[in-house]
């Protein structure tokens, strides 16, 4: 039998899709939310419309973890297909929810664990009328059943169905609330309640929001004054666009005429959306796509033309499983070095590397000044796991003294007084020429060509000429690097391994710290969080004699990008990776980096 | 090779125009392509098209792909912006400039290969968000950077210059655009000025995207016997539907008055502008209207099978929204707006915050 444990569980709800428990699903992380207690959300859910099996999964931790937990006591089980995956997978102890109105075939049930029968669809039918509710508010009973067995505070339910609904949808509120109750009553009826995992309030969200890292970066967006945006519908980066959308009918109308500061234009494929954002970074707006790996493959060519033609341009990947069209509803950081280097030819590119939503707006306004500063396409590295699913952050928080960095642009005054405009030249010795906005004065006129041209903006075929410019774009690039994102260190004193990941492995890493540290080990973590590398990576990886890199792709990329871009050696350069398709786990973490350095008899790897 | 530039001398009792510019502040650098490529031609009818409409040099952006018709914006208008990009895709590149600024004059220029191979759906989406741009198409049957492989818009047997004749049906950019919903088609010849000037000017003033496919034979690959886009074959088969001449509001002369001094009433129509342009049709072909779609279409395929060239401003959509019409955007270029109308500021964002709770 499990012993008391308080706030500090995981859980997982199986449903079908396209039956409506992404709103019950919700409504329950929700409510643990504003009972105070750090809590996350993930989404396994499949590429489909309806009918295939979906799970949320839930994990709420006191102590403040948010990476995904692979074990669960906990399982709400409302599809019979996937009963056999779902028993299997609870941890010994643990208690199966699932609806009684049928029967469970014996040959399923597992002796150490607690079943937990309620017949959520009889009670649905014998309580509603309309076919339609009677399958939706099944999925609200289980939440009911939910806070019985976990006490969650039904007040707050209450308040939040209330919020949802208003006074305009009363009978919606209705149906919904007395759904609740059904399964409470039903639950408190018949089993103990609680169980020995339950919830308790706190008050550690005061200042917190729930967020998905697309949202916050469309916000971002908004924020950083982008006016253009292009895009073409892609798993799991259109929510990003939709929510930009959602943003700018809201904050970008002119208030006398209603018509919008934006334009928000669906391309036909992501070649498109690449030269549409090309094209308006060249005239002057700030501008950006969203895409997922497939797409940044498809705009292949126009990248290398905006690195060459020196075109400020945002890129959101929001990364899936690859390759090719690969796991789309999956997760994993598969493009890094497809983004390092993205295109034909010799390119580098600027990379910032998002760990959570927070991020996602905050590196999405910097992207913007970095594309504009040093006039090139920037890449924010985000994934499925921080754009589509539910975050625990602190509040968003907008400083009014921010003024959007343009970089080196000449006004209309400054042409004014110059006797001739050279766009490629490097008059400041700093790799950073200065551009013009099409159309701003006669003397800013110039032609960008992708193909060759001298620092004079001429067309040119002669490779001195060439190497001039091409060598200068990468001096530019490089200095770069002091100005991403620097990366989150913490060091223990006397640590000689140095554990090393980016993006959204922090939560897995930083949890797994904790357990690796138990036996008196010390460890020193880093963070990466932008490439170029700045000289404080290299500093930290050559003050370890070992790094173990943590990411989530087959190849070891974000290592493989440290021995290009580093002088570290490659045998002080350690590996632990999981790419399966879901999020990384501490367990992982903790296995892969005792494997690594010998610790234990560890059989099964970092694989998962 | 590097780059030939072109000396600058001004006569001083070359024509001026509104903006006291004359033609040759509107050139560019000199050609590199064939001597007799029809494009250098094609040039010159947008050298005294932009000329004409006063159009200020800084405030036209000149976009293109990749191939010879791509090298042209380099040979036109030096004091404007172009952007010479990459294959297929200028389409993609106007619209996001466009988007940025709709207050400058977008050209776009093109050819088969460019436009109805590699960028063909870059094309149809041009045509179908009604993009402000005119989009020339530089037409000659083949692949010249490359020597001389057939495009797409190579006829039927039509012949290499090694006799091989080509077997696939070719894509037809008018019908192409009258098929997909363009508000401005027009199809011309390099070797007719007289024609393709007006039609420029109109096209560049036309609120939307404006097709121009202009038949601009390629001396080195496609101008032998058995070609159907050679000068000889063009000028055999050329049929041209409309004339038109083309007339800004000031220079606007009413229909009334002109017919009495020139054509014969019944013969000539008016289509106005949504700038107060006008575009005067004469010698129209019997029974045609320019502005019926269904018509042009039917006509122009009808006249095709018939193995005519067909030439003129084919179809006109005067009640044509582009791009930014249909977007509601604001008049003002988006790139200039400032940035107090675009960032909510953090008391929004405070407000916000509660909906993520």
């Amino acid at each position: 039998m499990t012993t008391a444990r308080v706030n500090d569980f995981a859980f997982k709800i199986g449903t079908v899709n396209g039956t409506g428990s992404a709103s019950a699903n919700g409504l329950i992380m929700q409510s643990i939310f504003r009972m105070g207690i750090p809590v996350s959300g993930k989404n396994v859910f499949p590429s489909n419309i309806q009918g295939l099996p979906t799970w949320y999964e839930i994990r709420v931790s006191a102590s403040g973890h948010v990476a995904r937990t692979p074990i669960f006591d906990l399982i709400v089980a409302m599809n019979p297909a996937t009963y056999a995956r779902d028993i299997e997978e609870l941890a010994p102890g643990g208690w199966l929810l699932y609806d009684s109105s049928w029967p469970m075939a014996d040959t399923l049930k597992r002796d150490d664990i607690n079943f937990i029968g309620v017949p959520l669809a009889e009670m649905c039918v014998s309580n509603f009328e309309k076919p339609r509710e009677r399958i939706l508010m099944k999925n609200i009973a289980y939440t009911g059943v939910l806070a019985a067995l976990l006490e969650i505070d039904l007040d707050v339910v209450r308040t939040l169905l209330e919020e949802t609904f208003g006074e305009t949808k009363k009978h919606l509120l209705d149906s919904n609330f007395k759904s609740i109750r059904l399964g409470y009553d039903y639950a408190t009826e018949h089993f103990d309640c609680p169980l020995p995992i339950r919830l308790e309030a706190m008050s550690e969200n005061d200042d917190a929001i729930i967020i998905d890292g697309n949202t916050a970066a469309g916000l971002g967006c908004v924020y950083a004054g982008a006016t253009v945006a292009a895009w073409y519908p892609i798993t799991p980066s259109t929510s990003l666009v939709d929510a930009f959308t959602a943003f700018c009918a809201r904050f970008r109308k002119d208030p006398e005429t209603g018509r919008a500061r934006t334009a928000i234009i669906q391309a036909e494929d992501e070649l498109a959306a690449a030269g549409i954002t090309i094209g308006a970074g060249w005239a002057g707006a700030r501008s950006f796509t969203a895409t997922s790996g497939p797409g940044i493959a498809l705009m292949g060519e126009f990248l290398g033309l905006a690195y060459y033609a020196e075109v400020p341009s945002v890129f959101f990947d929001i990364e899936r499983v690859g390759p090719s069209t690969g796991m789309p509803t999956r997760t994993q950081q598969g493009d890094i070095l497809l983004l390092a280097y993205a295109s034909h030819g010799d390119t580098k590119h600027i990379v910032l590397f998002p760990a959570d939503p927070a991020e996602c707006f905050e590196f999405s306004v910097k992207a913007f000044d970095l594309a504009e500063r040093f006039q090139t396409p920037v890449f924010v590295m985000s994934d499925l796991d921080i754009g589509m699913n539910d975050w625990v952050v602190p509040k968003l928080e907008w400083d009014d003294e921010y003024t959007p960095d343009r970089g080196k642009v000449l006004d209309a005054d400054d042409l004014e007084k110059i006797e001739k405009f050279y766009r490629y030249l490097d008059v400041d010795g700093d790799g950073i020429p200065y551009r013009t906005i099409p159309g701003v004065h006669p003397k800013g006129a110039y032609f960008t060509r992708g193909s060759g041209h001298t620092k004079w903006g001429t067309y040119t075929e002669d490779s001195e000429e060439y190497l001039e410019v091409v060598d200068r774009l990468l001096e530019k690039i490089d200095s770069a690097g002091a100005h991403v994102p620097s990366p989150k260190i913490r060091s223990r004193p006397d640590a000689k391994i140095g554990l090393v990941t980016l993006g959204g492995c922090d939560g897995a890493v930083r949890e797994a710290l904790g357990t690796l540290e138990a036996d008196g080990s010390r460890y020193d973590f880093m963070r990466i969080r932008g490439f170029p590398f700045s000289e404080e990576v290299t500093t930290f990886l050559e003050s370890h004699e070992l790094n173990i890199v943590i990411e989530q792709n087959r190849d070891a990329q974000l290592l493989s990008l440290l021995t290009l871009e580093t002088p570290i050696a490659k045998d002080r350069l350690a590996s632990v990776r999981v790419y399966g398709g879901l999020p990384m786990s501490a367990h992982h973490v903790i296995t892969g980096v005792h494997e690594r350095l010998g610790i234990g008899a560890q059989a099964e790897g970092a694989r998962a | 090779m590097s780059h030939i530039t072109k000396p600058r001398v001004v006569h001083p009792a070359l024509e001026k125009n509104a903006l006291g510019l004359t033609r040759r502040d509107y050139e560019g650098r000199m050609s590199t392509l064939c001597a007799g490529c029809g494009h250098d031609s094609v040039t010159a009818a947008l050298i005294e098209a932009v000329w004409r409409l006063d159009v200020e040099p800084h405030r036209a952006a000149k976009l293109s792909g990749i191939g010879c018709s791509s090298k042209t914006p380099a040979y036109f208008m030096s004091d404007s912006h172009g952007f010479n990009s990459v294959h297929g895709r200028m389409p993609s590149v106007a619209a996001g400039a466009n988007a940025a600024n709709r207050d400058l004059t977008y050209i776009g220029i093109s050819g088969d290969g460019d436009s109805l191979s590699i960028g063909l759906g870059q094309l149809c989406h041009a045509i179908r968000r009604n993009l402000d741009l005119l989009y020339l198409i530089e037409n000659n049957g083949v692949y010249g950077l490359t020597k001389g492989q057939f495009s797409a818009s190579a006829d039927i047997g039509s012949t290499t210059k090694r006799g091989v004749p080509n077997e696939q049906p070719p894509i037809d950019p008018v019908l192409l655009a009258l098929t997909l919903g363009a508000t401005f088609v027009a199809r011309s010849f390099s070797g007719d000025k007289e024609q393709l000037v007006p039609i420029i000017e109109a096209a560049i003033r036309h609120d939307g995207f404006a097709l121009v496919d202009v038949i601009s034979p390629c001396v080195t690959f496609n101008d032998h016997v058995g070609s159907t886009k050679s000068y000889a074959h063009t000028r055999e088969h050329y049929r041209e539907v409309t004339e038109t001449a083309f007339m800004t509001p000031t220079d606007f002369v009413p229909l009334a008055e002109e017919i009495t001094a020139d054509i014969g009433a019944g013969q000539a129509r008016d289509v106005k502008m949504h700038d107060g342009s006008v575009v005067r049709f004469r010698r129209v072909a019997e029974d045609y209207d320019p502005t019926d779609r269904d018509g042009a279409d039917a006509y122009v395929r009808e006249r095709i099978r018939e193995g005519e060239v067909v030439t003129g401003l084919l179809f006109i959509d005067p009640d044509s929204r582009d791009h930014h019409a249909v977007m509601n955007t604001v008049e003002e270029p988006l790139w200039d707006l400032p940035f107090e109308d675009l960032c909510p500021g953090s008391d929004a964002m405070e407000a916000l915050m509660s909906n993520y709770r």
